[in-house]
């Protein structure tokens, strides 16, 4: 019988250990306390969040001022997930979008609900809804997911740019 | 320093399909070596240098399979190493060979890249949750989308558009003996109908999961010379790369890519390229990249991409063929797929692509790109030497 095998299946796993780094951990600790923190790139003043590594990708220095940014933002562009995969933790459909905290000058993703998603537009502005405080973690799933605000979208000029 | 010539001497492949049960990782690449060895009437004992390439070693869950792969590639004794640069790897590990001969410092180079999804489970590997991330991640279709969305807002392009692009790739494939997918029953009718996956991407528009690679023997100039059968010879090489993130960053059009066309078209004496290029070998996993690579790479004018498509300049029979082998997607060996489009812009110039052979091509595009669309890889082949 043996010899009629010709695969099996070995799952592997791998635990490690995260080092935020002096970026991160502004963004972390913002986070554990309900609060959106970036970083300011000194050279081209634009605004990280997150300010992941802490290093301008543009400059190549380090981000250095801390500024909080949203809570609102708009909507750039999104995609509704209808695939489902192996370690899927979102019910599908779902609609992954890409959004611009006021004050951010690059997009992060988060979810949308609370909205159909094909209601959901390039230029809708959300805000976030958080969990409850008891549940905070220095991550950005202490926000549930973001929800309309019924403001006018932003016109297309207004985030063409980050594109 | 003037560049050594180089030319591709050999191509072998394999067939691309869902599973190969029958064959290791080992197996699967010696099938392709075999097949380009015996396109280039030589032995693993002729071979000098072996430079091998494929994606995440998480893909397949074997962690630098190279070292594993020495023995069944005869390396002892040879320098062999491997290149990564995520989903333009096929590509860049070309070039990489090809720089050892353009060097001088090598006479025959064996390349190779592969990809075996079925022993892992890609769409896992590539939506592992950053952590402290909000994990809405879903592979590389859930990261494309929202770029191909952000091109059909900007540039005003009807939503058939990628469903034209996915029923030309799956019908040239048919002429590829080769290609994972041979599906004959596609219409645009039909195609739209397709569902949604990753809206604004329908699942006709998506790549298929592919075990396959390909092997790619690069010789020198007096090598070539001595040998009886066609040859492409390699008219230019170019490689850029990017920051997947940075603030302002154009995703729909990176400045990397149009650096890289830039480049390997100046160094191959290419000032126009729509009128010089016979065939293109394009990285399309999601068609709807073929728009949009065809204004990146500086075929048509900004947001006029999908009025090429829509014209039919991209069929075979068309002033600009893109895809005749079906492309990615009709076959994705992930790690393969970039060889795959610069094996098969050699095979055109070389007039060697059988029946999806664009006639008289003479100049022919091999591009390629990867991770979050940052790294690009490009070479130009010709029929002449450069
Ligand atoms: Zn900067």
């Amino acid at each position: 019988m043996a010899d009629d095998i010709l695969r099996i299946r070995t799952p592997i796993g791998i635990d490690y250990t995260w080092s935020s780094g002096p970026g991160s951990v502004v963004y972390m600790r913002g986070l554990e306390n309900g609060k959106l923190i970036g970083r300011r790139c000194p050279d081209c003043e634009l605004v990280y969040f997150p300010p992941r590594n802490g290093i301008c990708p543009r400059c190549g220095v380090l981000l250095a001022a801390e500024v909080e940014v949203g809570p609102r933002g708009t909507i750039t562009t999104f995609c509704v997930v209808n695939v489902p995969f192996l370690g899927q933790t979102i019910k599908i459909p779902y609609v992954a979008a890409t959004i611009l905290l006021d004050g951010a000058d690059i997009g992060m993703q988060h979810l949308i609900q609370e909205c159909e998603a094909a209601d959901v537009r390039m230029g809708m502005r959300v805000e976030p809804v958080w969990k409850d405080k008891s549940e905070w973690t220095p991550s950005l799933e202490n926000i549930l997911y973001y929800k309309p605000t019924g403001e006018p979208d932003a016109d297309f000029d207004v985030y063409a740019r980050h594109l | 320093m003037a560049l050594h010539r180089c030319a591709v001497v050999g191509v072998g492949q394999t067939n691309h399909t869902a599973c190969r049960g029958d064959v290791s990782i080992a197996g699967l690449v010696r099938e392709a070596v075999d097949r380009a060895l015996l396109d280039a009437n030589m032995t693993l004992a002729d071979i000098d240098a072996i430079v091998i390439g494929k994606a995440p070693d998480m893909l397949e869950g074997v962690m630098m399979p190279e070292l594993w792969l020495t023995d069944s590639l005869a390396a002892s004794g040879k320098p062999l190493f491997r290149v990564h640069t995520a989903g333009s790897v096929g590509g860049s590990t070309a070039i990489v060979a090809a720089q050892h001969v353009m060097s001088g410092l090598h006479k025959r180079v064996l390349t190779i890249a592969f990809e075996k999804q079925s022993d892992g489970n890609a769409m896992w590997a590539l939506s592992v949750p950053l952590p402290f991330s909000m994990p809405v991640h879903a592979g590389a279709g859930g990261y494309f989308s929202p770029i191909v969305r952000s091109y059909i807002r900007r540039s005003g392009a009807p939503s058939h558009i990628g469903a034209m692009v996915a029923v030309k790739d799956r019908t040239n494939a048919l002429k590829n003996p080769y290609a994972h997918l041979h599906e004959d029953h596609w219409t645009l009718e039909k195609a739209m109908e397709s569902p949604m996956l990753w809206d604004p991407i329908r699942f006709v528009e998506t790549c298929p999961s592919s075990d396959g690679a390909i092997a790619l023997v690069l010789a020198s100039e007096d090598v070539a010379d001595k040998m009886p059968g066609k040859k492409a010879w390699v008219h230019s090489t170019a490689m850029r790369s990017e920051p997947t993130m940075f603030a302002g960053r154009n995703q729909v059009s990176p400045r990397a890519g149009e650096m890289c066309a830039e480049d390997v078209f100046r160094k191959a004496g290419i000032t126009d390229p729509l009128k010089q290029i016979d065939a293109v070998e394009m990285y399309v996993p999601f068609s709807w990249f073929e728009p949009m690579w065809l204004e990146n790479l500086g075929f048509a004018p900004k947001d006029q991409g999908w009025r090429f498509v829509e014209d039919g300049v991209t069929e075979m029979t068309g002033a600009l063929p893109v895809n005749a082998s079906g492309g990615v997607l009709s076959s994705n060996p992930i790690g393969a797929s970039g060889m795959l489009r610069f094996g098969e812009a050699a095979l055109q110039v070389m007039g060697k692509a059988g029946e999806h052979q664009i006639d008289g091509a003479r100049t022919a595009l091999g591009h390629a790109y990867g991770g979050g669309s940052q790294f690009f890889a490009m070479w130009v082949v010709g029929s002449e030497k450069n």
